[in-house]
């Protein structure tokens, strides 16, 4: 197979690849070295986006509260959290005499891992699509929902009352706030008729999700905001983690690397889950079309679908980073009535409309 | 007589959580001994002492001018205030008349602590209810009072600007200009602030209706300032007892019925403009004249006992003085506005989540070493 390389299009590359391997090994040991290419780049990925977004939210964070943020090592700051991250990875990691060992020190990878397998199935380029799975958007809501077990292990096994709390609060929010999650993108899978998130992405070429669904779909892009920033556990909704209520919730017994661990996972789930959105809602890594516009369109087919993709998911990600720094904490109670009694009727009854919408042609289509 | 056999109740699952001495919304070294049931905070026993310096066992061997820089260090947040008290209490025992420009400075200056110690209450408080944006944005403005604090008297936060019979020094030429210039600015930028939090729905969910307070119980617990006033307990002792030029000036004493967490916040909120119609009915009319009585070297207080109040920023600080006749006071005494506050806590949080204790610690906006001393 010749060599070929696009950036709007990475299919031939990845043939390319597959093909090179197979014609020097063995089948199996050719998969074999995909898989180890593949994970070695996720990891770095994983790294690279993780300190980034940590990055990110300083200067963000900073920009709303009138500050400079980081601004010391490296051009602006740039690699300050490379510093912390070596910190961090220097630091004693306490062990806690009266902790449950096995538990507390499993915690943090069950948390780690889940949140780097759910980045398997996320369409970030046309081609550049790890595993295509035709039940992309469930495996992605399953494996994210396992991050929980990681953070009630972790708040369990420390043995301690502040960190038990915030795993009972968490557990409490991210269970509730999954079902809202979960029925916000079932809304815009009955649109799509398949689970398959290369064929969601497809099926956006001309126009995004949130437009062609247009009321049931925006309803559920709300929600699914909401629904998003709960059960990543972050501001206004960090409960479990409350610092001024709780210390620091479910990791307050841990230190250096492990807590880097819930850190950096924390911000890989806050990038997964603004993946999904820009994916499911905003058309992955599709350009901005107007029907009839045949030269706007073509300007925007200019912009590689990799620039789409990062785009729309740093938009995104920048939503729930506004809401984290201007909105003050809610209370468990309230918390879990925004959910039960508001997020999840208004989705229920969202479900409906969009199948009624989808069974009567009434969406809007070219 | 049969022994009465008494089966106590097994605690249904209650845990108790040591709040503090370190921990973030204890807003110091703090210690609060919570009883849970589950989220619910069944008691709250405060624990003090983990700051007690012995002042008042201190100032027994320290001159009429040492104590006031002691009296800094109780609630540093209103220094000014605090140093007032113990100047009044010395001129009122010498008969002594500060002359009008003395007073009028020493009005301003309380009111622009009033306002400082305010912001930072905004900052803690937005901070304890999980805002984080709202401690930047106080901690921005209180820094210009700061700076004109430091201008004048020669430091930014526990200033000892006042001393009996007058002030330590004279104002900087810069002063009515720079506290102008602030009124102009804050007045605009206190909206901002209702903006970000006044306003939120989640911070009105967050504080309306918990924490309630009626009137008869905040007078019980002796809740005074802020605290009392937002259940309508009117006990500003500018307005009732007045001392500096607080007489001269027209201001209205904030009240609100409803007891709340949300009425304590914005009887505070309320206060820093009355506290700004206060400074600009005055900053014009700064007499002239000397900014201090001549005192003697050593002061001695005739012998008798001396009381004086005076409105800190969390409410009424007193101060009582036993004197001998000698250089030193035989015995004194500081009624501090936070320790009665803190009293009221256990009963304001019974019943109430964790996550409400913290607002309405917050609300109640106490100052540890003022509670120790």
């Amino acid at each position: 197979m010749p060599f070929t390389f696009s950036i709007y299009d990475f299919t031939g590359f990845t043939q390319w690849i597959d093909a090179t391997l197979r014609g020097a090994c063995s089948p199996f040991w050719a998969v074999l070295w995909e898989m180890v290419i593949v994970g070695v780049l996720f990891l770095a990925f994983y790294a690279v986006v993780g300190l980034y977004l940590v990055y990110a939210e300083r200067k963000v964070c900073a920009f709303i509260q009138n500050r400079v943020g980081p601004n010391r090592v490296g051009p602006y700051g740039f690699f300050q959290t490379i510093a912390d991250l070596i910190k961090l990875l220097m630091k004693e990691i306490i062990s806690i005499r009266e902790a449950d060992k096995l538990l507390f020190n499993l915690a943090p990878f069950i948390v780690i891992v889940t949140s780097f397998l759910a980045l398997a199935a996320i369409p970030f380029a046309k081609g550049l699509h790890p595993i295509d799975l035709n039940i992309g958007v469930f495996y992605v809501m399953a494996i994210s929902s396992m991050g929980v077990v990681g953070i009630l292990l972790a708040g369990w096994s420390s043995n301690s009352k502040y960190s038990l709390l915030g795993a009972m609060r968490s557990g409490a929010q991210i269970i509730s706030y999954e079902l809202s999650v979960g029925m916000a993108l079932v809304t815009m899978c009955v649109l799509a008729g398949s689970l398959q998130l290369s064929v969601i992405v497809e099926q956006q070429r001309d126009l995004w999700f949130i437009f062609k669904g247009h009321f049931p779909a925006v309803t559920a892009f709300i929600i699914y905001m909401i629904a998003a920033t709960a059960e990543t556990n972050r501001g206004p909704f960090d409960l479990a983690e409350a610092e001024s209520e709780l210390a620091a919730g479910f990791h307050t017994e841990y230190s250096g690397i492990k807590f880097a661990f819930f850190f950096l996972a924390e911000y890989m789930n806050m990038f997964i889950v603004a993946s999904l959105a820009a994916t499911v809602f905003l058309g992955g890594w599709m350009p901005f079309h107007i029907p009839g516009l045949e030269s706007f369109n073509h300007v925007m087919d200019f912009i590689p679908p990799v620039l789409w993709y990062i785009g729309k998911t740093a938009f995104i990600i920048l939503l729930m980073m506004w809401f984290k720094w201007t909105f003050p904490r809610l209370r468990i109670d309230q918390l879990l009535n925004l959910e039960w009694k508001f997020l999840l009727p208004i989705s229920l009854v969202n479900i409906l409309i969009m199948a009624f919408i989808v069974l009567m042609g009434w969406y809007i289509g070219l | 007589m049969t022994e009465e056999i008494i089966i106590k109740e097994a605690p249904e699952q209650e845990i108790s959580i040591n709040m503090g001495p370190q921990h973030p919304s204890t807003h110091g070294v703090l210690r609060l001994v919570l009883s849970l049931k589950g989220e619910m905070v069944q008691k709250v026993e405060p624990h003090c002492g983990y700051i007690h310096r012995g002042i008042e066992k201190m100032t027994e061997s320290m001159t009429y001018q040492q104590i006031i820089h002691l009296t800094d260090r109780l609630d540093y947040l209103s220094a000014h205030m605090n140093n007032a008290a113990v100047c009044l209490a010395v001129e009122k025992a010498l008969d002594i008349e500060v002359p009008e420009r003395v007073k009028v400075i020493r009005t301003i200056i309380e009111e622009l602590a009033r306002i400082a110690s305010h912001q930072l209450w905004w900052c803690s408080f937005g901070m304890d209810l999980g805002g984080l944006t709202c401690f930047f944005y106080g901690l921005r403005d209180r820094e210009k009072i700061l700076d004109i604090f430091e201008e004048t008297t020669g430091s930014r936060l526990i200033q000892s600007y006042n001393c009996p019979g007058g002030l330590m020094a004279d104002l900087h030429p810069d002063f009515q200009r720079k506290v102008k210039e602030f009124i102009v600015y804050f007045r605009k930028l206190l909206p901002e602030y209702d903006e970000l939090l006044s306003g939120n729905i989640i911070m009105m969910e967050r504080s309306k209706g918990i924490g309630v307070m009626t009137k008869e119980q905040a007078i019980s617990y002796g809740m005074t300032g802020p605290s009392g006033r937002g259940s309508g307990f009117s006990c500003d002792v500018r307005k009732h007892h007045p001392y500096h030029a607080y007489d001269k000036v027209k201001f209205n004493e904030v009240l609100r019925t409803e007891g709340d967490t949300y009425a304590r916040y914005m009887v505070r909120i309320d206060e820093m403009r009355e506290s700004m119609n206060i400074i600009e009915q005055l900053i014009d009319n700064i007499p002239a004249g000397d900014f201090a009585v001549k005192m003697k070297p050593i002061i001695k207080l005739p012998e008798g006992e001396y009381y004086q109040r005076v409105e800190a920023a969390r409410g009424e600080f007193g101060i009582y003085i036993i004197s001998k006749g000698e250089k030193y006071p035989y015995r004194m005494k500081f009624r501090s506005p936070n320790f009665s506050n803190l009293s009221a806590l256990d009963a304001l949080t019974r019943g109430h989540k964790i996550a409400d204790l913290v607002a309405i610690g917050g609300s109640l906006d106490y100052v540890i070493p003022d509670i120790d001393r």
